[in-house]
């Protein structure tokens, strides 16, 4: 499975959706994800992933862990594949 | 009614292990918050907290007790025998018969299953301690004060998570206000810096590495600290007939549940038990002087807080002093209403109101005065202490100069 389809099973397990609803232009917003949902997704990527994914609920957007779409937070994954790797 | 007042408080937390150090560092706007020394700080992506360094439990008690006391215990009965030192009060007699004990604390003896799941779970001991359970239940800390002081009236222990101290003192308050006592010790403890307690906080993302700066634009979560404040409530006229020294009067509290999420505050919950304190305290928002704030630093609490003081104070917002003390002393979590309630004491008998330190930068957002990084002298009638726990249980407790 690759990382774009990883994430959006884990995305669809959160959101409560079929597969085939959750597309990487998809905001999580948009799938109905919240807040508290996105620090979940981020600990079943950690986890499928054995990653470590910089990410403060107190500022998102200051984590430097772009999760503005589904696509964005594949890629930002692949991201810190590679570094883990390198 | 009965009036109600303070005649005896003490404290350990990472500022100080009495009270007089630990004002002393709120005047001086002092960190306590630090590196944390616990066993396996390598796997902690959270490393700084407000711990209670050099705590020397044989200074205060024997082998037999140390066994049977977990940290939340000690610090607890450390914190009771100054407070009830203070008043002068002994419980030997009558008073004993109807003055109890309640305690707040959200995790009791989380440091007792950290240990005991290590030694069975990591080293596969097949053997633990026979005071284990003892040592770990909640009303532990409530039960050794009750044992040490004598006190056969009503005691428990309250577990609201954040706002378990100030529950715990309400519900003293109440009982002595409705003449059911003439005495209580109440307040509150905790003792959740080990491996297991920080990683738990760690799953949520909104520790800070940093440090906790309530209400900056820069803040970036809470810190978690531990230790202890407790108090001795009196019915007034039983304190002015043996002419006890009266740190303050506690004249109103209220609680209220947001009934809306587990996890994120509500402004409309928050500002229901802000504004129940003042009437039933039967006080103006114009009276009051200085909010000790709930202020974890965490983006969800400061921000909807601020806007709550702003709903009930309206035109006065701009004019009352609101700091949080968890900037020095960090989150105690269940004991943390207990410590910060020092600070509205400090505020109505000194005159001296603690600062928020760590300060950066102002937010729009938290636009009130928030004392920022310096203490200021100014002379309080009336104070209010905030908390709002986690499951949305809020209580507020007001206090008056005496």
């Amino acid at each position: 499975m690759t990382v774009e389809d990883t994430v959006r099973k884990i995305i669809a397990e959160q959101a409560g959706l079929d597969l085939a609803d959750v597309t990487l232009d998809n905001s999580l917003e948009s799938l109905g994800v919240d807040s508290l949902g996105l620090v979940e997704t981020i600990f079943a990527i950690e986890e499928a992933f054995d990653i470590s994914v910089p990410f403060n609920a107190n500022a998102p957007q200051a984590s430097g862990f772009d999760h503005s779409s589904v696509r964005a937070i594949a890629a930002a994954v692949q991201g810190l594949i590679d570094q883990q790797a390198a | 009614m009965k009036r109600v007042v303070i005649t005896g408080a003490g404290t350990v937390n990472a500022l100080a292990q009495d009270v007089a150090g630990t004002l002393k560092a709120f005047a001086e706007g002092r960190c306590g918050i630090s590196a944390l020394d616990i066993p396996d700080i390598d796997r902690l992506s959270i490393k700084i907290g407000g711990q209670v360094h050099g705590w020397d439990p044989e200074a205060h008690f024997n082998r037999q007790q140390i066994v049977l006391f977990d940290k939340f215990t000690q610090f607890t009965l450390v914190a009771a025998r100054q407070a009830i030192a203070q008043s002068g009060l002994n419980f030997d007699g009558r008073l004993g018969n109807e003055a109890g004990v309640v305690l707040g604390t959200a995790g009791g003896g989380v440091n007792t299953w950290d240990e005991n799941y290590r030694a069975v779970y990591e080293e596969r001991k097949n053997r633990v301690h026979p005071f284990v359970v003892p040592k770990l239940m909640n009303n532990a800390a409530a039960s050794h004060v009750s044992m040490e002081f004598n006190l056969r009236g009503p005691s428990f222990s309250v577990a609201t998570a954040c706002a378990s101290s100030n529950h715990a003192m309400g519900q003293a308050f109440h009982m002595i206000r409705s003449g059911m006592t003439r005495a209580m010790v109440t307040g509150g403890s905790e003792s959740m810096l080990c491996f297991g307690g920080i990683k738990a906080w760690e799953g949520l993302r909104v520790m800070s590495k940093e440090a906790c700066r309530p209400f900056s634009l820069t803040r970036n979560g809470m810190v978690q600290g531990e230790g202890a404040a407790v108090f001795v409530f009196e019915e007034y006229e039983h304190a002015r007939k043996r002419k006890a020294e009266i740190l303050a009067e506690v004249v109103g509290f209220a609680m209220t549940s947001d009934a809306a999420d587990i996890v994120m505050p509500s402004r409309q919950g928050a500002a229901r038990a802000i504004a129940g304190a003042l009437r039933d305290a039967r006080l103006d928002p114009a009276d009051v002087g200085y909010i000790n704030a709930h202020g974890t630093g965490t983006a969800a609490n400061d921000k909807t807080e601020c806007a709550a003081v702003a709903d009930v104070f309206g035109p006065q917002a701009d004019h009352v002093m609101i700091s949080s003390t968890k900037s020095m002393h960090g989150h105690l979590i269940g004991g943390t209403g207990a410590v910060e309630l020092l600070a509205c004491i400090m505020a109505l008998r000194d005159g001296i109101i603690a600062p928020t330190i760590g300060y950066e930068e102002p937010d729009p957002e938290c636009a009130l005065d928030v004392v920022p990084n310096e203490a200021r002298e100014a002379r309080v009638e009336a104070a209010i202490s905030n908390a709002f726990a986690f499951g949305g249980l809020n209580a507020v407790l007001a206090l008056r100069r005496v």
